[in-house]
């Protein structure tokens, strides 16, 4: 437990159960201070499931989740989000709606003060804020690369800038650790590149990443450590290299394709 | 930017941005609002010969204005379906009408209450909230079906509990005699029959119709200018981030059911505002002008003008307030001098099973109100002015952008 201090995440036996179907069984797993790290798994391996455990919109069935040190087991996902996870879905779930300026703006929601009066009778403390929080919302969009867009209602971006606009609103909850659901699914290999360029310049913010990706390629490209999850159950962790040839992974994904 | 030549002195029309706010449709539909609000009480005054029949009309639709912008914040803009809504109207509306009137001096307690008008207003809305938040509170965490279900039957309860607790509401017999709103000082003149312009002091507004449009008219334009500033500020936000995905909403750090219960609450609180105006300019409150049909007259008038978009539910209520107490209720009448005039008078007395053609155009009314919502939705299925405030707004920020953009490349 020395090591207890680098590490911004650390679940403890983490078991979901939804009636007789253990989606997440007995999982523990540590991540570092500022690495990528990434979990892979069949489909149906319960990935997501993980993940929704970690932010709240599940509560485990039992089992632990700390970060930096505090149990936030059980936590509410508006409470997960302002105490530094942030997240995007796998399948998008954007204010379609609402501008990307608008979803940015969200997005910094949490880290806002303006209370109801200060809202309702646009005090100038409001204005000033405002007026910040869409020059903090424009630069964020153009770290992910659509400024452009930034007035175009969100359901009408293509679905790559989708991914983008979500990357972005999460980002701008400043979470310390950011969970990608498989960020890359559906692009082209150019659009792979670009994302795990993207990935690496949030890291470099200072932003612990976690991402789940079935495209063994960006996994090995950008992330050190691997977890690997079947059935539920954590079946490997290790570097790329060592998960990529360990024979229970190459049988859990062999066993499923065929 | 201080080394630049300096631009050319602009006229003053570019100055203002006319141009560029007559082209924002919403800034010109307020602008026309705001005309023919000021203009309408002249115009019917002039054409019908002082008869202010049609003011006392339009006052008694800015109260369904209050109500509808009200209700926009609950449905359009947090996209919870309450259907229950005249329930807050209800409490308003009581609120004023038992503490400035006779009325509680036949109750237990004894002893009549007479706080001013101005006063009651304000605790109306602030019970109206609170009336919201106690509802929001266990129904919240209820999604779109059910919530509309819960809030139904709290519009049924309300009036239910104000007709049944009789002792203190005087139950199905209504409270009358309410307090008119006092003013220190006002202006009459040959608008209201005097012969000079003239102060009054002080002055009541003793079912005054112009009066009253004064009054409804600042409510209204207050109501406007807090709502709109809610809509663009850090709260509106959430809401219409919950409308749109309430889980992706709670993973940016809303919290969905303070956020929902706020709704609620500033909802509620319009009507609460609304109510109190009702019972002092009918000067009667009674448990039946609560009804389900109220809540729903309210809703119909937000979905037809554009749910969300302010200005839009502001023309829907005027549109359908008119054409429920002013158009159709004028049909019957219509239809019969028309018939007379065509030699068909004799369709107008009643015979046998025929109730003459004023009663039988009476009687298809609100079928004919119903076509009239069924064609409106046809035709425009998103709302007469759907929202797109923002859509406006942006467009502006997105040259600027490109603007930017260019200026990059080209450094
Ligand atoms: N809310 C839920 N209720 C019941 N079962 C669920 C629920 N969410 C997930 N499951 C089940 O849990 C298991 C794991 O699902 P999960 O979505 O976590 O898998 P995944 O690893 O993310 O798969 P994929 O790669 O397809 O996204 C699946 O069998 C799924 O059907
Ligand atoms: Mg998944």
């Amino acid at each position: 437990m020395s090591t207890l201090d680098d590490h911004i995440l650390v679940l403890n036996n983490v078991t979901k159960r939804f009636g007789g179907l253990v989606a997440v069984d007995d999982v523990s797993l540590s991540i570092k201070r500022g690495e990528i790290f990434a979990l892979i798994g069949p489909n149906g391996a319960g990935k997501t499931t993980l993940f929704n455990n970690v932010t709240g919109l599940f509560k485990p069935t039992s089992g632990h989740v700390i970060l930096n040190g505090k149990d936030i087991t059980g936590s509410k996902p508006h409470e997960v989000a302002r105490l530094g996870i942030a997240r995007t879905f796998q399948n998008i779930r954007l204010f379609d709606y609402m501008t990307c300026v608008d979803n940015v703006r969200v997005g910094r929601h949490v880290r806002m003060h303006a209370k109801l009066w200060d809202g309702l009778f646009k005090l100038p403390a409001e204005r000033r804020e405002e007026e910040r929080v869409t020059e903090e919302a424009m630069d964020l969009l153009r770290f992910v690369g659509i400024a452009r867009q930034a007035n175009q209602y969100a359901r009408n971006l293509p679905y790559g800038q989708q991914r983008r606009l979500e990357i972005a609103r999460a980002l701008a909850t400043e979470p310390k650790l950011l969970l990608l659901d498989e960020p890359a699914a559906g692009f082209t290999p150019q659009e792979k590149v670009e994302l795990m360029a993207l990935v690496r310049k949030i890291l470099d913010r200072g932003v612990t990443v976690w991402l789940i990706e079935h495209d063994m390629k960006v996994v090995m490209g950008i992330s050190e450590r691997i977890v690997v999850l079947d059935h539920g159950e954590k079946i490997a962790e290790g570097p790329p290299e060592e998960v990529r040839t360990d024979p229970r992974v190459i049988e859990a994904y062999l066993g499923k394709s065929a | 930017m201080r080394n630049r030549v300096a631009a050319p002195p602009r006229s003053v029309w570019a100055r203002l941005h006319l141009r560029e706010r007559i082209r924002d449709r919403d800034t010109a539909i307020y602008g026309v609002l705001l005309l023919v609000a000021l203009v309408f009480p002249a115009i019917t005054l002039y054409t019908t010969d002082g008869s202010t029949y049609l003011i006392a009309v339009a006052g008694h639709a800015g109260t369904y204005v209050l109500l509808a912008i009200g209700l926009n914040v609950v449905v359009g803009f947090a996209g919870l379906l309450d259907l229950g809504y005249a329930a807050f109207f209800a409490i308003g509306a009581y609120t004023y009408a038992l503490f400035a009137s006779q009325q509680l001096l036949a109750s237990p307690i004894h002893h009549a209450y007479h706080f001013p008008f101005w006063l009651m207003m304000f605790v109306g809305l602030l019970i109206a909230a609170s009336a919201g938040a106690v509802l929001g509170f266990p129904t919240l965490r209820l999604r779109g079906d059910y919530l509309a279900i819960v809030t139904l039957g709290f519009g049924e309860i309300v009036p239910q509990v104000f007709q049944n607790f009789d002792q203190w509401t005087g139950g199905i017999n209504a409270i009358g005699g309410i307090d008119q709103p006092t003013l220190p000082a006002w202006v009459t003149g040959p608008w209201a029959g005097a012969d000079s312009i003239s102060i009054v002091a002080p002055f009541s507004f003793s079912f005054d119709p112009i009066a009253y449009y004064v009054l409804i008219f600042i409510l209204v334009s207050v109501a406007i200018v807090l709502v709109n500033n809610l809509q663009r500020s850090r709260l509106g936000r959430a809401w219409m981030a919950i409308r749109e995905d309430e889980v992706a909403a709670a993973a940016m750090g809303i919290n969905t059911v303070t956020t929902k219960l706020l709704a609620f609450a500033i909802g509620a609180s319009f009507s609460g505002f609304a109510g109190a105006y009702y019972g002092a300019s009918f000067g009667l409150v009674s448990p039946d002008d609560f009804l389900f049909i109220v809540s729903i007259t309210v809703l119909v008038m937000i979905v037809l003008g554009g749910m969300g978009n302010i200005p839009g539910v502001i023309v829907g209520a005027v549109t359908i307030y008119f054409i429920l107490n002013w158009f159709l209720p004028l049909l019957p009448p219509a239809v019969e001098s028309l018939a007379s005039s065509i030699g068909l008078g004799s369709l107008n007395s009643r015979a046998g099973d025929w109730p003459g053609l004023g009663n039988e155009t009476q009687n298809v009314t609100l079928l004919l109100f119903g076509l009239i919502l069924v064609t409106m939705m046809l035709l425009r299925p998103q709302g007469i002015f759907p929202s797109r405030i923002r859509e406006q707004e942006l467009k502006h920020a997105t040259a600027q952008e490109d603007e930017a953009a260019i200026e990059q490349a080209h450094a």
